[in-house]
């Protein structure tokens, strides 16, 4: 296509930009794909160490999606329970994942944490305070003691704000509403390494190159490949499908977790999260014949750290040194599952959840001074009082526990120069993540893989740089859907993927579900090779879906593909026909790579602990 | 199911006008539902920012039949199922496309704001604070940056030649933040003022009105640091007197 737009008379082919300008181009020592809190994390320490560093965004600055975090970020600060110190957490953490987690993650994870909240309030975050002035810490599922810290229950948007505000501070230069479609490595001798990105502005449709030694993925996950999700439509797997083919790795990929409590009416809010620490402060679950069912559903795994009876679980709240934690705080997956189950058994709410109460057991006052935005979010969107009746929930794709294989200390991939923190990295949470784990995660590895993304870059200085023939063929591919004529509308395929994953690769899968999905998956990806956008480049989300499809498509395929080969069950991967965990599969990973525009997949052996750090799983619970 | 009637403002920076749709609109749907369908179904390239759609991230806004709002958090059983729903962009900030605006004057006023700047923490390291005295900071950190109270500001709304000596409510939030922060070590009062045209509202509770998150902009951010700039000016009106010549931009982090 070479011809004008009608309406703004701007050139709707690449060759425009090369012939009469060349693309808009950058220099930077580290480029942070990503402006959550992992990518504004990164780009602090990157900045700290030196580096000339650029935050690129899909969306404006403070938007993305951490702000949506709400129960608080998990620190052993010990402010509540003097008893707590990183090791517990390390354990927690271990059984939550239940023992698939790279342990040198989960053990920086559980140590550096609580300095990271500090460093939070150093730059001026002001968290909920206990009675002697400290920072307030709170119950959460899987969590031995009140650990995390938080502000009421929208502790994601203290944080992402108070980083936003470092980072501007600082002078850090952003790109809001960028998007990168591809980062470029070059093979050598020994090995691959990064040389550039290339992506566009949303406001213009116009590219942008940045010439770059080291990026750092902080893109997030995965779940808007599902109908029902408490994600963004950001969420389309970008830096899960970048790293790929740029060379990169994934591990982990079968572990989508399933927030147990989504809001499921009316159904335009189906998903929508509603915080854990509602049952942190007290909320419980029942069925539609009122009955607390979790008490039906305690694994062997976590019977002798979990109350079974309702009196213990209730006593629990005041006194955690002689009572055990009720089942209803559970590690995620568990709860997750016994919903489901619940519904399908025929005892679930009116509109297909089950329901939470935290009406009948806390007053008014506790729980809207506690759970500010959940009451507002019910009363608003629902005609809800959460302070005087139950809610109706069910399980919400929530969080991706797999991710780009990285290095433990410095987060940096098998590709040199390319690093990924947070949700788009895999290995810390295993196979199921505990709540409160993911914002200490981001700030943790944030920070290591900008100061290691920095220190390669002072190494490669001067070496990075894309070629132009490179920028205008990725250009070429980014425009295409414009010169198709009477191809397929992105929202269907879109909406046919969400329909596939939901039904063939949730909560509860079987091999031969999993390999109709890869039929269907194989099916759509033909569909969007040929997509057609009306309009112009101007900020067109049709086109920006039809870019962010094949990232979706890729990534739904490695999901399905993980889980037709895991044949057990563990965390948030639930095989029907192999229910229960195997010991054989507790020891491997399953990494995945991309081979010619094919998912290819080979086990690994787990890394495996020092003794020392062993017998923090004899002692008894 | 019903039939709702919408009228959507397309166009760019060079102009644009009203399209009427009609869409299906279903129990418990928002304004945002709607317009997703538009795209899904009958405008592809309509131009609409959004994340959380659950009123935590502020990206959503817009004005909907004149008033600015959420598009995320106003539900259709708000309106009269015959009325004719209007969505346009905010007016305060240029369009850039159909219902998205150019909010950067939002971006480059936080950079004038100096950082957060504690004193030295307690002697064992930690730093203390009492829930009492975190709490009027936490309002004000409630705020979602959705810039709703920029947009329906008189000062700036249809006057673009205060912008450059009027940083807006969102910023006097913020300003008011740092002030009551019990570890901030600065006096923002001053910088307020001169800088940020605090002493241009003459608090007409617009701002109030319009935050989706409840914040009393007016009566506790903005009133009271009037309030303790008169305390430190003494005589406002000879101190205002003085100022009337407005300064653009903001003076150097040193004069904080």
């Amino acid at each position: 296509m070479t011809g004008r737009h009608p309406m703004t008379g701007n050139r709707m082919d690449a060759e425009a930009e090369t012939e009469a300008h060349g693309f808009e181009t950058h220099d930077y020592d580290v480029v942070v794909i990503g402006g959550g809190g992992a990518g504004l994390r990164a780009a602090i320490a990157a900045h700290d160490a030196g580096a000339k560093v650029a935050i690129v965004c899909k969306s404006l600055l403070g938007k993305a999606h951490t702000v949506m975090a709400e129960g608080g970020i998990a620190a052993s600060l010990g402010n509540a329970w003097p008893e707590d110190n990183w090791k517990v957490h390390f354990r927690d953490t271990m059984r939550g994942g239940k023992m698939l987690n790279n342990y040198r993650m989960a053990e920086l994870h559980a140590q550096e944490a609580p300095e990271r909240v500090l460093e939070l309030e150093e730059w001026g975050a002001l968290f909920d305070r206990t009675a002697e002035g400290l920072i307030s810490q709170r119950d959460f599922g899987g969590h031995r003691y009140a650990r995390l810290a938080h502000v009421g229950d929208r502790t994601g948007l203290e944080m992402i704000r108070t980083l936003q505000q470092r980072a501007v501070s600082l002078g850090i230069d952003v790109f809001m509403e960028c998007t990168i479609t591809e980062v470029f490595s070059t093979g050598g001798a020994d090995g691959t390494s990064i040389s550039g990105a290339v992506g566009y502005r949303r406001e213009t449709g116009r590219f942008l190159v940045f010439n770059t030694p080291s990026v750092v993925l902080a893109t997030g996950g995965i779940g808007k490949s599902y109908q029902v999700t408490s994600n963004s439509w950001e969420y389309t797997g970008d830096g899960h499908a970048l790293a790929l083919r740029a060379g990169a790795s994934l591990i982990n990929m079968e572990f989508v977790q399933f927030h147990p409590t989504g809001m499921v009416w009316p159904l335009s809010v189906r998903g929508l999260l509603v915080t854990e620490s509602v049952r942190g402060d007290g909320g419980v679950l029942r069925n539609s014949e009122g009955r607390r069912f979790m008490f039906d559903y305690i694994p062997d795994y976590f019977k002798d750290e979990t109350a079974d009876t309702e009196e213990e679980g209730d006593r629990w709240y005041e006194d955690k040194k002689n009572n055990r934690r009720p089942p209803e705080l559970l590690p995620r997956d568990e709860v997750a599952r016994a919903i489901n189950s619940e519904i399908k058994a025929g005892r679930g709410s009116p509109h297909g959840g089950v329901f939470l109460d935290i009406a009948s057991r806390r007053d008014a006052e506790f729980i809207r001074r506690r759970l500010p935005s959940m009451y507002h979010q019910f009363k608003e969107l629902a005609d809800v009082d959460m302070t005087a009746e139950p809610m109706e929930i069910g399980p919400t794709c929530h969080y991706v526990m797999g991710g780009v294989e990285v290095d433990a200390d410095s987060q940096v991939s098998i590709v040199e120069g390319l690093y990924a923190a947070g949700e788009v990295a895999g290995g810390m949470h295993g196979s199921n993540r505990l709540g409160g784990n993911s914002l200490s995660d981001l700030l943790v590895f944030g920070r290591r893989a900008g100061e290691s993304a920095a220190a390669h870059a002072e190494k490669a200085k001067g070496s990075a740089g894309l070629q132009s023939d490179a920028v205008k063929a990725s250009a070429e591919r980014a425009l295409a859907p414009f010169a198709e004529e009477g191809g397929e509308n992105p929202y269907t395929i879109q909406k046919d993927l969400q329909d596939v994953m939901q039904r063939l690769v949730g909560i509860i899968r079987t091999g031969e579900e999993l390999r109709e999905s890869l039929t269907e998956i194989e099916a759509l990806k033909q569909r969007a090779g040929h997509l057609t956008v009306e309009g112009h480049r101007q900020y067109n989300p049709g086109w920006h879906l039809a870019l962010d499809l094949p990232n979706m498509l890729l990534i739904s395929e490695c999901i399905a593909t993980a889980a037709l080969e895991r044949e057990e069950s563990r965390g948030g991967h639930t095989r029907d026909d192999f229910p229960g965990p195997n010991d054989e599969w507790g020891t491997k990973n399953l990494v995945l790579t991309l081979d010619d525009e094919s998912v290819h997949l080979e086990h690994q052996t787990l890394p495996v602990m020092s003794d020392e750090l062993k017998t923090l799983f004899e002692e008894p619970s | 199911m019903t039939e709702l009637k919408m009228r959507v403002w397309r166009g760019d920076a060079s102009g644009g006008e009203l399209c009427d749709f009609t869409v299906e609109a279903e129990e418990g749907e928002v304004v945002l539902d709607a317009i997703h369908k538009l795209q899904a179904t009958q405008a592809g390239d309509l131009a609409v920012r959004w994340n959380c759609k659950a009123g935590k991230c502020g990206s959503c806004s817009a004005e909907i039949n004149g008033r600015p709002r959420l598009l995320c958090m106003t539900r259709l059983a708000d309106f009269d199922p015959t009325e004719t729903i209007t969505v346009t962009p905010v007016r305060a900030f240029p369009v850039i496309r159909d219902l998205v605006t150019d909010v950067s004057f939002n971006y480059e006023k936080a950079k004038e704001v100096p950082a957060f700047a504690p004193g030295p923490p307690d002697a064992d390291g930690k730093r203390r604070m009492m829930q009492a005295d975190v709490e009027r900071g936490q309002e004000f950190r409630k705020c979602i940056e959705c810039f709703l109270c920029q947009d329906v500001c008189h000062v700036v709304r249809d006057h673009e030649e205060n912008k450059p000596a009027f940083a807006g409510p969102r910023f006097f939030l913020r300003y008011a933040e740092l002030d009551m922060h019990p570890l901030d070590t600065h006096d923002r009062r001053e910088l307020a003022q001169e800088a940020a045209g605090l002493n241009m509202c003459n608090i007409t509770k617009c701002c109030t009105d319009v935050c989706p998150e409840g914040i009393k902009i007016t009566d506790n951010a903005i009133i009271p640091m009037k309030e303790r700039v008169v305390d430190r000016k003494y005589d406002p009106l000879v101190w205002l007197g003085s100022k009337i010549p407005r300064r653009g931009g903001g003076p150097a982090r040193e004069d904080v």
